[in-house]
This record gives structure tokens, C-alpha cells and sequence, in this order.
């Protein structure tokens, strides 16, 4: 079967279908609630009581890392699609030369989670 | 007067302005959980400071559901002292009106003099109570831990027991039933067989808690070696109950004390054994309260057959019969305490012996002392963890406030 | 141009109906949430909405609509809207590459019913809802709150987390079809050679990411009141929140839909090449159309009858969940399915698979805590 760019252009209607419906409702939400801001309303919530200080805080740098992790396994990851697309043409040798990779990928795995990134106690 | 006023200072260990945004480290937030907070269980406001996922210092606000009722007490007659007192732990009014009726009879004398009926209606009306507050405190927990669906079936059946307690005294959870002595009424025709059908039921719903909630796979790896309270902590911070008993210290005031018919009616007083875990971690505590509502069941099988049998109804049988008229106790200090579904309940009542209010009532109250250990159970948990610890102490605000 | 034309428009219009399907469910998802929750807690549920209630979700709907649309002024406006919106974009992208049947002729117009089938299909998949995270964790840092900091914070690190299992839990499925064209992976699976059968690793792995995706109940931590009161979506209101809770639903609909494309032989059913003798091509895949969505919904009630029986994990212990357990299993399933293949024995992968879990849940059973609390 050939592909074509011009399978893609039905996915236009949908966008203008899902942006037309956020953009509508979005409007039509704004004008029919009604506005009464106070002063509390406006208040960030804080269970009830007065916030000390706002979101706008550094964060534990634990969150990160796991993003940093990411990027770097999800690389790893895309390699492999192709990979397994042509799995079967490329038989034993690409098995095995994928399993080596897989292997370095584990052992860098292996290390992280040694290194104890997932842990928060110090 | 001269009295001595400790100075603030001396206070710093409790200090609620401890932490502002200044004085953080870096990476530091100051999180509020309450008093407007589904797992803190009331108007309890947990002031948290928080790194990331770990918690760093718990500080509790407390004073949110202050009503001034030992001031209160001072200025009302015994008898109308009983239904503020209902108000203190209010998930089990009987079990506070009993313990502080016991103490004003203690007073008056009238101890072991009451007929055994009442008695064995009031340990009857009790343990039911003891089942509903334990079934709110099991419920919940599984809520904090985010099963929501055993919560609705120990509601359910909790419902039954409310129903019939306002059969019994026309309110569903602030009864003002058990007098100083006697009773407000006897209990209604049918009460007993009404009870007996009932247990059965509770029974079975205690055995689907147990495999929906106790043996779950994520509710153990929640709770199992979360906020381990060693014993000797236990103990030298107060704790009594179900915190201290799952701790593993078989610490029961219906056995140590053996107040009202307790010594003649068998059960066992279950303690923590760290099955999944440490002793003394949260699931101990959630399990003991569950053990514990089989041992009432068992208690309120027995009173029922005493009810129907040795001490059955009888037409001379009035309630009332010996409610005194007056309350004017000697002058004399009293401390009662009885065994609550938290906890040790304690009233320290002191009377002049010239007038029929108290001079001074002060409340030993359980859930205060247990909130007193919870700084230390959560420094250096996760933020899931301190809900975890603080849905295991079950705390009820109207009792720490008072 | 006139035959290319006539089937752009079928197209479009394939595109519209799985739309307006999507929405339909996904609305009245949240009235079955709600009966199956009363059901599993012995409630009644919303019945005043009409007969049964049934009415219930177009009642949301108009009480989204009128209340107020509140923006905090120490938000930052724009990302504050566009939080939702871009949640909702996301979850509504995703169904075009969903195969929904086979070859039909409708009016003389001969077409597939699928809104597009691209050769990267389920990587299409993929990317929309990697970027769903987006909206969460723009959403949540403009309500400046620290509790929806939070959540917004929680729920990017545990998508990305479990994107990474569900990624190599696809790549077994790629070494079957040799395609990335969702339409290829179910015609592979034809007359009853679901991947199911060859994958049950992989159909494991996928489902507990696809919960930790929509985050759903045992890993609602991004939202988990106990802690986060809302989490995320804290400071919004009206249909702003409406946009987040219904992306959710939506996406329980769509992940259903993928896993019963993956696992489950799309639209494929018992009996199929019977119908289409009988009753002809067409007909046929309108029946499969139908068993496809029966199946998507199917799983759309496993997430619900989860939700309402499971407790929920801890941060830490959800991220060694993903990290240190689900990611070395498919590893381990790749390499065997990879054996299986090579070896001229499919069914490799399956026993292997299926032995393991067998093997988990002896172990399970022999650590776990049942027989010492009885």
C-alpha cells in the first residue's frame, strides 16, 4: 500500500471540528456565567486560610530529574520502532545487535536507579 | 489569686509561627492542608512544610471548633452538663455520656448500686456507638488512602445503628440518653431482637472490609511501615486506645479498670502484631479498630442475651427511678475515665460541695494527645504518608478543640 | 480529481461522526461512572435528570455552562485558558487514525472506515497524547497554586514516566505487523489471531500505563483529593473544568479504543468472514465498527469498576512502579517476543508471558498477607 501526505488532510477537519467546539464553548461559557469577583473569590485557595507565599517557588529538583531520564530513555526508545517495523527482514542479526543495545541501555538503566533518582529520603 | 503563668518562651517546642516563607530552605513550601481539607477530618489545619514529595516539619493549628465547654461546665447543673458532653467526641456520644455519668455517680455514690439492666443498656448502647465511630474511622481511612467505595458500605450499615439509637432516644447522633442515674427511658419494645438481626449483618460487612480494604495489595504497601509508633513513644506521649493498642500494648480500661458490667461479659483486647509490617505502623492501628468491632459484636451478643434473659424487661422496671433530684455531690476533686472508641476519656471534676454546678471540669480528651505524637510520625514521610498517619490516629476535632 | 474529492469527503465525514461518537461517550461516561459507583456502593445514583436519571450529563452540561468563568488575577490569564483548551485538543485528535472497520461502499463510494490511515499510525497516537501532558502542567503552574502546582508537577512526571513502558509494550506488537499503520496491525490480527494471545505481557504493561495516562484511579495523583484537594485543576470552575474532566473521560474512551485495536483485533469478531458471506462486505464492517466500540467501552467500564475498588499509590512507590517494574518487563517482553518470532513460533511470546504472570501471582500469593491476617 503507498502512502501519501495527502492521507493527512482529513485530519484538518478534524482540527477545525475539535477547535471550532473548544473555541465555542470557551465563548459561549464566558458570556452566559455570570462575573461577581470579590476580593476572597479572588484569593488563591489555600484551605481556607491566608497563602504564604505563591506557586511561584522553586521545586524539588527530584521532579526534573525524572524528566531529564526521560529524554534520555525515550530517544533510546524511538530507536527501536524502526527497528521493529523491519524486525523480521533483518532476523538473528538485527535481534542480537538490538539486543546488545538493549543491554547498554540497561546497564545505564541499572545505574540510574542505583544512583537512587527515584529515591527521596536522603 | 497567684497563680503562676508560664512565659511563651516556654512554649517554643510548640510554636505556631515557626515557619514563615522567609525563614525556608530553599526548595521549601509551605503547603496548608485544613482547615478546609478532605483528609484532615474536620477543622484540623495541618501546617506543612513540605520539599517536594517529603515532608519536612508538621505544625497543627488547632482552636477551629473551639466551643468553651469547660467554661461551660462551670456554670451549668451536673445534669445539663450531659448533653456538651455528647459533643466532644461526637461520632460516639454514648461512650462520652457514660464515662462522664459513671464519674457524677462516683461522686454521689450511687456506684454499684444501679440495677443491672441499666447497666448492661448502657454497655449495650455504648458498644453499639463504639462500632458506628469505629466504622466512620475505618471508612475513612480507606478514603484517605483513596478507596472510596468501602467508606460508602461502612456508612451504609453504620445508618442502622444510628437508626436504632434514635429509636432509642429520639436523636441520631447527640443522644443525651444515659442520666446520672438511670436512664432517659427504657429501651423500646423489639430493641433487642432489632439489635440481634442487626449483628449478623455488620458482621459480614466487617468480613468484606477486611478483603476490600485490609488485604488489598496497594492499601498494605500504603500502610504497612507508615508512621510506626514505637511503644514507649506511645506511652510517653499519652496515647490510649486503639493508637496505643496498636502499638502492641494490650492497654484496655474495660479490663484495667473494669468499670460498669465489663468484668462480667468476655472479650479480648486486640493489639497490634505488625502482620504486614512494623508494630505499631498505621495498618495496626486501622486493623485493631477493625478487631475491635468484632469484640463488640461479641459484647453486644452477650448483653442482649442478659437483656432478654436475667435482666429482661419487667413492668416495675423504671429508668428513672433513680435520678436524683438534685446533683449536689461532697466537695471533693474526681477523675473518671472511661475506655472510648479513641481513647482514654477523662473528666477531672472538681466540687465545692455548696453549690450543684462544678467548680472546674477539665477533659482528658484522646484525640488531642494523639495529635500531639503526629509531628513526630511525620517529619520525613511523604506527603500521601502524613494523610496515611493522620487518618490512622482518628482524630475528631470536637474532642481536641472542645 | 472527482473520485479523490468524493473521498475526501466520506472521509470528513467518518471524521465527524467518530467526533460526535467520542463526545456522546464520553458524556455519557460520566453518567455511567456515577450508576456504576452507585451500583458497586449500594446508592441509587443520579435519577432526577430524566428517566433514570438519564438526562443527567446534558443537566452538567448546562450547569458547566452557566457558572461563573472565573480567572484568578494572580493567574497568568492566557496560559490559564489555555490549559483546558489544549487538554481537550488533545484528547480530541487522537481517534482519526482509529480503524473502526473495514472496506465498506456506501452510495457507490468505496472506503475504509477510519478517519486517515497513515503509515505512522500509532505513533500518531503517541505524540497527541504526549502532548495532553502539556495542558495539565500548563494549567496547573497558571493557577499560581500550590496545590495545583503540584498536581500540574505530579502529572508530568508520572506521564512521562509510564510513556516509556507503554512505548516499548508497542514495539512486540510492531515486530508482529511490520507496520506502524494501525490499519495493517488489525488485519494482522484477522479471524481470531488477536495479539492478546501472543501478548498478554505487553496487553498488561499497556493497560496499567494507560490508567497512569488518564490518570485514573490507582495512579489519580496529579488529581487525589486527600492530599492535593484538586490537584491540578484546583482554581478552575465552569467549562474549564468541564474540559478537564471530560478530556479525561474522552481519553478512557480513545485508550480503549487503541487497546482493542493493539490487543483485542479491532474490529474484528467471532464469526466475521460468516456475516460478510452472508450479508455482504459492508455490513460486516459496520458490525465490526460496532464490536469495536463494544470493546472500547468494555474497557472504558474496566476503568471505572478499578476506580471504584482500588486505593491509590504513593508518588514514589508509582514512579519505581513504572521505572524499575514495567519498563525491564517489556524489555523482557520484546526480547522473547523478539525469540518467538524468529523462531517460527509466535506463541512463544504468549506462553512466555503468560507463564511469568501465572508466576507473579503464585509469588504474589505466597508474600502476600492474606493468610497471616486470617
Amino acid at each position: 500500500m503507498n502512502y501519501q501526505p495527502s492521507d493527512f488532510l482529513p485530519i484538518f477537519v478534524q482540527l477545525a471540528a475539535a477547535m471550532g467546539f473548544i473555541v465555542f464553548t470557551m465563548i459561549v461559557t464566558h458570556i452566559l456565567g455570570p462575573r461577581r469577583s470579590t476580593k476572597l473569590k479572588d484569593e488563591a485557595f489555600e484551605c481556607g486560610i491566608e497563602s504564604q507565599g505563591d506557586a511561584r517557588t522553586p521545586i524539588s529538583i527530584k521532579y526534573f530529574l525524572v524528566a531529564i531520564l526521560f529524554v534520555l530513555f525515550d530517544i533510546e526508545i524511538v530507536f527501536m520502532y524502526p527497528w521493529a517495523v523491519n524486525f523480521k527482514q533483518l532476523s538473528w542479526t538485527g535481534f542480537w545487535e538490538m539486543a546488545v543495545f538493549m543491554g547498554l541501555l540497561l546497564a545505564g538503566f541499572v545505574y540510574v536507579i542505583k544512583k537512587g533518582i527515584l529515591k527521596w529520603e536522603k | 489569686m497567684s497563680q503562676h503563668i508560664p512565659s511563651i518562651s516556654n512554649f517554643s517546642l510548640s510554636d505556631p509561627n515557626k515557619y514563615s516563607v522567609e525563614n525556608l530552605r530553599s526548595e521549601e513550601m509551605i503547603i496548608s492542608l485544613g482547615p478546609q481539607h478532605p483528609s484532615t477530618h474536620g477543622v484540623l489545619r495541618l501546617e506543612v512544610v513540605s520539599d517536594g514529595e517529603v515532608v519536612v516539619d508538621v505544625v497543627p493549628h488547632l482552636g477551629f471548633l473551639h466551643r468553651c465547654f469547660e467554661k461551660h461546665a462551670e456554670s451549668l447543673p451536673f445534669n445539663q452538663i450531659i448533653p456538651y458532653v455528647d459533643r466532644l467526641d461526637y461520632l460516639a456520644s454514648m461512650n462520652c455520656e457514660h464515662a462522664y455519668v459513671m464519674g457524677v455517680e462516683k461522686m454521689l455514690n450511687l456506684e454499684g448500686k444501679l440495677p443491672k439492666r441499666i447497666e448492661y443498656i448502657r454497655v449495650l448502647v455504648a458498644e453499639l456507638n463504639r462500632i458506628a465511630s469505629h466504622f466512620v474511622a475505618i471508612g475513612t481511612y480507606g478514603m484517605d488512602i483513596g478507596a472510596y467505595t468501602p467508606f460508602l458500605w461502612l456508612m451504609r450499615d453504620r445508618e442502622h445503628i444510628q437508626r436504632l439509637l434514635e429509636w432509642l432516644s429520639g436523636a441520631r447522633m447527640l443522644y443525651n440518653y444515659i442520666w446520672v442515674g438511670g436512664l432517659f427511658y427504657d429501651l423500646p419494645e423489639g430493641f433487642e431482637q432489632k439489635v440481634a438481626e442487626l449483628v449478623p449483618l455488620i458482621k459480614t460487612t466487617i468480613k468484606e472490609v477486611k478483603t476490600l480494604v485490609e488485604e488489598n495489595a496497594i492499601f498494605i504497601k500504603r500502610t504497612a511501615n507508615i508512621g510506626v509508633l514505637d511503644r514507649d513513644l506511645a506511652i510517653s506521649y499519652g496515647c490510649t486506645g486503639p493508637v496505643l493498642r496498636g502499638s502492641g500494648l494490650a492497654f484496655d480500661l474495660r479490663k484495667v479498670d473494669a468499670y460498669s458490667v465489663y468484668p462480667e461479659l468476655e472479650f479480648i483486647v486486640p493489639t497490634g502484631k505488625g502482620l504486614v509490617g512494623t508494630v505499631g505502623d498505621c495498618w495496626d492501628r486501622n486493623h485493631v479498630r477493625v478487631l475491635e468491632c468484632e469484640e463488640s459484636l461479641g459484647i453486644i451478643e452477650q448483653c442482649i442475651d442478659k437483656l432478654l434473659g436475667e435482666h429482661k424487661r419487667t413492668p416495675e422496671f423504671k429508668p428513672q427511678e433513680m435520678v436524683p433530684k438534685k446533683i449536689r455531690p461532697a466537695a471533693m476533686d474526681m477523675y473518671v475515665r472511661a475506655e472510648n472508641p479513641k481513647g482514654e476519656l477523662g473528666f477531672f471534676i472538681r466540687t465545692d460541695g455548696r453549690s450543684d454546678i462544678p467548680q472546674r471540669l477539665k477533659v482528658r480528651a484522646c484525640s488531642f494527645h494523639h495529635l500531639s505524637v503526629l509531628p513526630t510520625l511525620s517529619r520525613g514521610a511523604y506527603l500521601a504518608d502524613l494523610v496515611a498517619i493522620v487518618g490512622s490516629l482518628d482524630l475528631v476535632m470536637g474532642e481536641v478543640d472542645r | 480529481m472527482e473520485p479523490t474529492n468524493t473521498l475526501f469527503m466520506a472521509k470528513a465525514v467518518i471524521i465527524l461522526v467518530v467526533f460526535a461518537i467520542t463526545l456522546g461517550v464520553a458524556a455519557y461516561s460520566t453518567y455511567f461512572e456515577r450508576k456504576i459507583a452507585a451500583f458497586m456502593q449500594d446508592r441509587v445514583g443520579p435519577d432526577r435528570a430524566g428517566p433514570f436519571g438519564i438526562l443527567q450529563p446534558l443537566a452538567d452540561a448546562v450547569k458547566m455552562f452557566m457558572k461563573e468563568d472565573f480567572i484568578p488575577s494572580h493567574a497568568n490569564k492566557w496560559l490559564f485558558i489555555m490549559g483546558p483548551c489544549l487538554s481537550m485538543l488533545t484528547a480530541l485528535m487522537t481517534s482519526a487514525v482509529i480503524p473502526f472497520g473495514d472496506t465498506v461502499t456506501v452510495a457507490g463510494v468505496t472506503f475504509d472506515l477510519q478517519g486517515i490511515d497513515v503509515n505512522i499510525g500509532i505513533l500518531w497516537v503517541f505524540g497527541i497524547v504526549s502532548l495532553g501532558v502539556y495542558g495539565i502542567l500548563i494549567g496547573g503552574w497558571a493557577s499560581n497554586n500550590k496545590y495545583a502546582l503540584l498536581g500540574g508537577i505530579r502529572a508530568a512526571s508520572q506521564n512521562i514516566s509510564y510513556e516509556l513502558a507503554m512505548g516499548l509494550s508497542i514495539i512486540a506488537i510492531l515486530m508482529f505487523s511490520g507496520s506502524l499503520s494501525t490499519k495493517t496491525i488489525v488485519e494482522a490480527q484477522q479471524n481470531g489471531h488477536w495479539n492478546i494471545f501472543y501478548q498478554p505481557l505487553g496487553f498488561i504493561i499497556f493497560i496499567v500505563c494507560a490508567f497512569a495516562e488518564c490518570n485514573r484511579t490507582p495512579f489519580d495523583l496529579p488529581e487525589c483529593e486527600t492530599e492535593l484537594i484538586g490537584g491540578y485543576h484546583t482554581e478552575y470552575s465552569s467549562m474549564k473544568l468541564g474540559f478537564y474532566l471530560f478530556a479525561e473521560y474522552i481519553n478512557m474512551f480513545i485508550s480503549g479504543a487503541v487497546m482493542a485495536t493493539l490487543f483485542f483485533g479491532g474490529y474484528d469478531y467471532p464469526g466475521y468472514e460468516f456475516v460478510a458471506n452472508k450479508l455482504g462486505e459492508t455490513p460486516a464492517a459496520f458490525i465490526g465498527a460496532g464490536a469495536l466500540i463494544g470493546k472500547a467501552l468494555f474497557f472504558v467500564f474496566v476503568f471505572m469498576w478499578v476506580r471504584w475498588t482500588l486505593p491509590r499509590f504513593r508518588y514514589d512507590q508509582l514512579m519505581n512502579l513504572g521505572w524499575t517494574g514495567l519498563i525491564p518487563l517489556s524489555i523482557y517482553n520484546v526480547l522473547v517476543t523478539g525469540i518467538g518470532i524468529l523462531s517460527g513460533q509466535p506463541i512463544i511470546a504468549g506462553i512466555a508471558g503468560f507463564v511469568l504472570l501465572i508466576l507473579g501471582l503464585i509469588i504474589y500469593d505466597q508474600l502476600t498477607v492474606k493468610k497471616k491476617i486470617a
